[in-house]
């Protein structure tokens, strides 16, 4: 059976399609109106609400919840201070990555941590002796992300917090009576809070910040608007970006942390000794410099994109809906005998970028900003390649994003 | 006096978005470049104010279509700030208290035109993929500098061999579609395709906008055409709404044209251009000041290039003459509004998904066409055709929360009043448009916070666009392409050596299309290579 999460009753009253994915075994909006391009600009422009309440949320506390998340989780958790949140991952003992999670810090010994997958029966194999607590409260708490140029404004007259807590900051608080944590946390690359509430609450929370929003024309978003945004955010995706590495059939699925684009989570770790899940193989390849991937943003030459749709007699299609399968890159185009250097994983027109974009796995030696890189389309049922440049992720970040308030 | 202290590669007269746009390539190719704007504010036409405080009004232009997506890229305006936001929906009351909406879910539009007309509901996908047959064909001359059919030099018969070429590969139905809306009515053309009034009246409302004609007129076709032939992220005859409005476009131009070292100067009114010799030397402005610069590019109207800012005694006779028969007789004014709520349209009091884009407010051809007849006769409509957008729903940024703002396009309204003139009509005019929209909409008038009004004597007055023409030049059939805005003048010189023009007169303006001052400037660094 399919099951709703804590604010589907008031959500799907709002939602004019009737088109629902399922997210871990829930129903989950894929746009609430004919137009998921207008839900994405409520983030880019306004303020949008997103239901993430299908994450799965373990608590972890107890006098050694520190020591234990330090060695499991890939990212040093002791620098996570209380009132702070976390984006981190954790890995195989060969330190491929299993997956992805934002961890909040409540106080010195308890930490609630989602994850898009279950994970209990991992994390609580690795406990052994510790003196530590790893709870599933998955179904206690609904997750509303406020998401927006506009979330601040929105939320600051519910919670006043909201106007002072810093990008990856978290609070407790109350949204009308309701307990609430309160985080500038988000999945959009955008200005944005996240709201989790107790399943009781929900409603009542979800209310209330959709009426504070009224004024602000606030929309509720879904998965369709979301991937548009986390495309251009340069934030990936398991099941897209990468395979959680325990249901990898080869290597070939597998990746480093270094290999997804999160060398800068393991700043510092060659100096440090932290003993966690993964961190000798991970160590090692950075010492030998053995990534065989490097994680980039691609940004096609429009151009030649227009160029080659109007050769084929076709009007060049800019849609902004993602591509559902990976895409070839080559060094050189194909009719000059271009050979692969790499994969784009996720591929769109990005409508604040005015252009085709991508996130995508290039050898090391390609993935300098800029380097020419020719990624394989098929028009008129037959492949060719469209010049394009590897860049920097974000390839769209607003400094509202992280700014101080 | 002379201000000697600055010499200029290249002067652009007239800060609207072409100049601006002009001003960006010359500077990006390494040209010191000047432009001269006369009013405290660029954008000529595409400008958005804070009428009150709170509420930007796009007082003049307020979409964006027609923009040719490379000047986007080639001018880097992302990185300055270009953000054209999608406006979701078109709506349109039929008259009787119904509606057409159509969104951006293809299956749903059929479903609504099908509600109306079953019959219409195959005949949309059919008209929409003709039409862009046509503009898949038509691109190219968009694109490129019309050929001069006229001139004999190895160079522009390169350039009408290379036309021919293009029309040979075109498909013989897609040429007499092309030929059927160049020279025949709006009414006859849609008449093919869909046989419900409403349906037809929809379609028919981008056949009229901004020219003399109504929807039965030959000629409205072209205007239709024109139209279609902008997109919105590779959507064909798509509109969006820039950010902070068409206001918020022109400041981003500014900005990458300033980025590329280009000077602005506002309050900066030219009134001629320096000549020696029959060579552009400069610009002398109201004040008396003079800048001197070998390329002067005037970004105005055909009327101002060639009788205000030279001597026509300068030009050729023919050239004057076209110039002087030019039609431009502006029909269209706005009236926006301060709003202190949304309107409420009756058929659907719970939503907002009816005022994410355009409000279409002339529900049948007939209602156009009896709206366009008073303006023959030299008066404004009792019941005019209103093209409408609520801007802060797009962007909410355009309005206090919970407050709006509303663009209302009026048509028509004639430049010159028979037996009256603007000044005194203004507000009975103004309030002709308030009545209609209080039919559609009961209780609008309770929600207004502030009108204003512009009609088009305002239009000229404070854009210097000739008889308010907000094409700078009618769309007809011989105004237009290689007689755009004269025979034999139609590839951006003037016959005053190093004198060029660059504004919506010329081709393929008018609308915010910036074409017209990316050609010009690929002519002007073409002849300084020579």
């Amino acid at each position: 059976m399919i099951r709703t999460t804590p604010f589907h009753e008031r959500l799907s009253a709002l939602n004019t399609e009737g088109l629902y994915t399922h997210w871990q075994g829930h129903l989950s909006a894929l746009r609430y109106t004919h137009a998921p391009k207008h839900e994405y600009f409520a983030v880019r422009n306004g303020v949008g609400v997103f239901d993430t309440s299908p994450l799965f949320k373990y608590r972890i506390h107890g006098p050694d919840a520190e020591r234990f998340l330090a060695g499991v989780l890939t990212r040093d958790v002791r620098r996570c201070r209380p009132g702070q949140a976390q984006y981190t991952l954790w890995c195989d003992d060969r330190g491929f990555v299993m997956e992805d999670g934002v961890v909040f810090r409540h106080s010195q010994n308890d930490f609630l941590l989602t994850a898009a997958r279950p994970n209990l029966g991992w994390f609580a194999d690795l406990v052994g002796r510790l003196r530590v607590a790893v709870e599933d409260v998955s179904d206690d708490y609904g997750i509303l992300a406020v998401q927006g140029p506009r979330s601040r404004m929105v939320l600051s007259g519910l919670a006043t917090e909201a106007d002072t807590l810093p990008f990856f900051g978290q609070t407790q608080t109350k949204i009308g009576s309701a307990p609430v944590t309160l985080s500038r946390t988000g999945y959009t690359g955008d200005l944005g809070f996240e709201v989790t509430v107790e399943r009781d609450h929900a409603l009542d929370v979800l209310d209330a910040i959709l009426e504070a929003g009224r004024p602000h024309s606030i929309r509720p978003f879904g998965e369709d608007a979301l991937m548009m945004l986390r495309i251009e955010a340069g934030l990936p995706l398991v099941d897209v970006e990468w395979t959680n590495s325990r249901l990898a059939f080869t290597d070939h699925d597998r990746v480093t942390p270094s290999e997804l684009g999160m060398g800068w989570m393991l700043r510092g770790l060659a100096e440090d000794d932290r003993a966690f899940v993964g961190g000798a193989a991970i160590r090692r390849e950075l010492a030998e410099r053995s990534s065989r991937w490097a994680a980039v943003g691609v940004l096609v030459d429009w151009e030649h994109w227009d160029a080659l749709h109007r050769e084929a007699g076709l009007l060049p299609s800019k849609d902004e809906h993602p591509l559902g399968y990976e895409s070839v890159l080559h060094d050189r185009a194909t009719t000059e005998g271009g050979a692969q250097v790499g994969y784009v994983t996720s591929f769109f027109y990005s409508p604040v970028l005015q252009r085709h974009v991508g996130l995508a796995r290039v050898r090391p030696e390609h993935a300098a900003p800029g380097t020419e890189v020719h990624l394989e389309i098929a028009l008129n049922h037959a492949n060719t390649t469209v010049r394009a440049r590897t860049a920097r992720t974000p390839l769209f970040n607003p400094a509202r994003k992280t700014a101080k308030p | 006096m002379t201000d000697s202290t600055t010499t200029y590669d290249a002067i652009v007269v007239g800060g609207g978005h072409n100049g601006l746009v002009n001003a960006g390539y010359l500077a990006k190719a390494g040209l010191r470049t000047l432009v001269l704007e006369k009013n405290d504010l660029v954008g000529g036409a595409a400008i958005t104010e804070e009428l009150v405080p709170g509420f930007s009004f796009t007082t003049f232009s307020y979409a964006l279509s027609l923009l040719r997506p490379e000047i986007i890229h080639e001018l880097d305006l992302v990185e300055h700030g270009f953000l054209p936001l999608m406006m979701p929906s078109s709506f349109h009351p039929t008259g009787d208290g119904g509606y057409l909406l159509l969104g951006d879910d293809h299956g749903q539009n059929v479903q609504e035109i099908r509600r109306h007309s079953r019959h219409d509901a195959d005949a949309y996908d059919r008209y929409h993929h003709d039409l862009d047959r046509v503009c898949q064909a038509i691109q190219p001359l968009f694109d490129n500098a019309p050929p001069n059919v006229f001139g004999k030099d190895p160079e522009d018969q390169a350039d009408v061999a290379w036309l021919l070429d293009h029309l040979d590969g075109v498909e013989q139905k897609v040429m007499h579609d092309v030929v059927r809306l160049l020279t025949g009515s709006a009414a006859d053309w849609l008449d093919d395709y869909f046989e419900h009034e409403a349906v037809k009246g929809f379609h028919a409302s981008s056949s009229i906008i901004g020219s003399k004609v109504g929807p039965m007129s030959p000629g409205s076709g072209l205007v239709l055409l024109f139209h279609k032939m902008g997109e919105h992220d590779g959507h064909l005859g798509s509109w969006a709404f820039h950010k902070g409005g068409n206001g918020g476009f022109t400041q981003v131009l500014a900005r990458a044209a300033s980025a590329y070292g280009a000077e602005i100067r506002v309050g900066a009114q030219v009134s001629s251009v320096l000549t020696s010799e029959g060579r552009a030397v400069g610009v002398a402005l109201e004040d008396g000041t003079e800048l001197r610069a070998p390329v002067v590019v005037s970004a105005l109207d055909a009327r101002r290039t060639f009788l205000d800012l030279v001597d026509p005694r300068q030009l050729p006779g023919d050239l004057v003459e076209n110039v002087q028969r030019t039609k431009y007789r502006g029909v269209s004014a706005k009236v926006n509004f301060a709003l202190d709520g949304l309107p409420v349209f009756p058929a659907l009091p719970d939503t907002v998904d009816h005022y994410g884009g355009f409000l279409n407010i002339g529900p049948t051809i007939e209602y156009v066409e009896r709206a366009f007849d008073a303006s023959k006769y030299g008066w404004y409509s009792e019941r005019p055709f209103i093209d409408a957008a609520i801007q802060s729903v797009v962007d909410p940024d355009m309005a206090p929360p919970g407050k709006h703002v509303m663009s209302c396009f009026v048509q028509y309204a004639p430049y010159e009043l028979r037996g009256s003139d603007w000044d005194t009509e203004r507000d009975r005019f103004a309030d002709k448009a308030q009545a209609v929209l209080e039919s559609h909409f009961p209780g609008f008038g309770d929600l207004v916070l502030h009108r204003e009004v512009v009609t088009p004597v305002d239009i000229e007055r404070r854009t210097g666009l000739t008889e308010g023409n907000i094409f700078a030049g009618e769309f007809l059939a011989p105004q237009m392409y290689f007689f755009r805005p004269a025979p034999g003048w139609s590839q951006y010189r003037t016959p005053i050596d190093g004198y060029y023009q660059c504004g919506s007169g010329t081709h393929p303006g008018g609308c915010v299309i910036g074409s017209p001052g990316k050609l010009a400037s690929k002519r002007i660094l073409a002849d300084l290579r020579r």
